[in-house]
């Protein structure tokens, strides 16, 4: 049962990380890997917060997202005149910067030692440290995240989005300031992923930075590609499959080492199989 | 609105080549001017200056007389201009309804997060797609459509800014007669509602039916201009369409 929990916990951050990014690279088309970055720094804004200053990791919940909205604000900012390849290594450099900065600030990050001892959310005298508690707050989080993210793409901004994907010079010709969008997209996309980074690094009690690299950005990617990109429900049905095909195959019995390198080479070739065969992923609509 | 377009001494490279060569125009309101000149006289560059869609490199453009040294394509919307694309550009993996909503919606970028598909501008977007003979395609993607349903709908999009200004890049190239005879009647109903219109045009014979005023352009200059019957006759004229 336990075991049951835990993947669910994993399930419904990663559903809240694939949602968010899949705003910025589905609805708007912005490849980014900063995923992982957002992704770190909601982890780390909760473990330093916590564990430093005492914070309750509630409060952290709204801190975090504000923290990695405005950092993505700031280096949106210098990357809105980058358009796709670019835009690409521009986020990339960004990610290995914070990966950087991370592992040699060590009186603030840990550095290599990373940051253990985070705390378990409480509220009301109630502290969610049974797996089964933890597992109601990420489906709750996960739940409004999922809500939010159905709010923008339904709405008059998520279709300016999209017109940005598919023309953003056409677009421009009819009064819209795109860069302001794109911005937007990649803060707000930035602050729902600092969720879950929140929640892993509460849920771990640990954290160091060789949990938000490039592997995990790509692995966002394959996610939502598998799922399919641009929709809502193919980032969560690729969450879904990505952490719980590889769980069923170490629970047949693959040793542990084993699955993990197959798990690298079975995203790699995921992909490559997709961008072959199948480019709008499984319940997708669009391609890039 | 005045709304009266000028061009003093305008200029656009592309590496050696003067697409634009110091061309000054004044496009007259509220009439139809024809635009026509020879394959890579640099009418399509034209158009891209006057919305911003490329910036010039010399010269001025001026709206109502103000001088604007650079135009950014989302100014459009203040200066209440739009136009076509000769090579068509839609929003291809949306639906042809949000190819017309997205012209009609709120700008705003941060009240826009909370406009909802708003029953006006649906409203709107289907009947314009009615009048276009598009509506019953209007859940299909842009992308599937055929080439003439593009070319409407371009012109679907451009009906949905209701701009003062449209630049019409070639909206009849490549039509069966038909077709041509229901956008050459709509270019005439925005005539009447009082728009300026620029037309981008190869056959005369439309030129003729529909133009007041005719702007010929020849290696990003100015050849000639006036009304359809004395530009189209003029020897000059005559000589830089036919060769020699
Ligand atoms: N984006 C661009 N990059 C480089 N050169 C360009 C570009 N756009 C136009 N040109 C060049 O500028 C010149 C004018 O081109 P333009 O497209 O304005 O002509 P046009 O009058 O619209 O021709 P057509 O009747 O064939 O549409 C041509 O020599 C063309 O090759
Ligand atoms: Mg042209």
């Amino acid at each position: 049962m336990e075991y049951i929990f835990h993947i669910l916990i994993l399930v419904s951050i990663y559903g809240i990380l694939a949602l968010a990014q899949n705003l910025v690279m589905g609805g708007a088309g912005l490849l980014t890997i900063a995923g992982a970055a957002f992704y770190g720094i909601g982890a780390y804004a909760a473990a330093i917060l916590a564990t430093k200053f005492g914070f309750n990791i509630f409060t952290t919940l709204i801190i975090a997202p504000l923290v990695a909205g405005l950092i993505a604000l700031m280096v949106g900012s210098t990357f809105a005149r980058f358009r796709d390849d670019y835009f690409m290594l521009a986020t990339l450099g960004f990610l290995m910067i914070f990966n950087t900065v991370v592992r040699n600030w060590e009186s603030f990050t840990g550095g290599s030692y990373g940051i253990a001892g985070i705390p378990k959310p409480h509220v009301f005298g109630f502290v969610f440290d049974t797996p089964l508690s933890f597992v109601f707050l990420a489906v709750v989080v996960l739940l409004i995240v999922t809500a939010i993210t159905y709010f923008i793409s339904r709405s008059s901004f998520g279709r300016v989005l999209n017109a940005i994907r598919e023309d953003e010079d056409a677009l421009a010709i009819f009064g819209y300031k795109t860069s302001t969008y794109k911005l937007m997209a990649f803060s707000i996309g930035a602050a729902l992923t600092a969720w879950g980074g929140v929640l892993f690094a509460s849920y771990l009690t640990f954290i160091d930075s060789r949990l938000f690299t490039v592997n995990e950005s790509i692995l966002l990617w394959a996610m939502i590609i598998l799922g399919g990109i641009a929709r809502n429900r193919g980032a969560l049905l690729g969450a879904f499959l990505l952490i719980t095909v590889p769980e069923a195959l170490r629970f047949i019995g693959f040793p542990v080492d084993f699955a993990a390198l197959l798990r690298q080479c079975i995203y790699g070739l995921l992909l490559v199989f997709l961008m072959l065969y199948r480019p709008k992923g499984i319940l997708g609509k669009y391609k890039l | 609105m005045k709304n009266i377009i000028k061009t003093k001494q305008l200029v656009k490279h592309f590496g050696g080549v003067s697409a634009v060569d110091h061309l000054s125009i004044t496009i007259p309101k509220g009439q139809i001017t024809g635009l026509v000149g020879p394959n890579g006289s640099g009418k399509t560059t034209l158009i891209n200056l006057l919305s911003g869609f490329f910036s010039h490199d010399k010269g001025a453009i001026l709206f109502s007389d103000t001088e604007r040294r650079k135009i950014l394509p989302w100014e459009n919307k203040i200066y209440n201009i739009t136009r076509t694309f000769q090579q068509i550009r839609l929003f291809d993996q949306m639906t042809v309804l949000d190819n017309m909503l997205v012209v009609l919606t709120e700008r705003n970028p941060f009240w826009s997060l909370f406009e909802k598909h708003n029953k006006y501008h649906i409203k709107q977007a289907e009947d314009i797609l009615g009048h276009l003979g598009l509506y019953e395609k209007r859940f299909h993607n842009a992308g599937d459509l055929s080439y003439g349903q593009r070319k409407l709908l371009e012109i679907g999009r451009v009906l949905s800014m209701d701009a003062d200004t449209i630049l019409f890049d070639e909206p009849f190239a490549g039509l069966f007669p038909e077709m041509i005879k229901q956008i050459e009647g709509i270019i005439k109903e925005l005539k009447q509602k009082g728009k300026t219109i620029v037309l981008v045009e190869h056959n005369m014979a439309i030129i003729r039916s529909l133009c007041d005023y005719v702007i010929v352009m020849d290696a990003g200059k100015m050849l000639a201009e006036g009304s359809p019957e004395k530009v189209l006759s003029e020897k000059i004229v005559l000589e830089a369409y036919l060769g020699e």
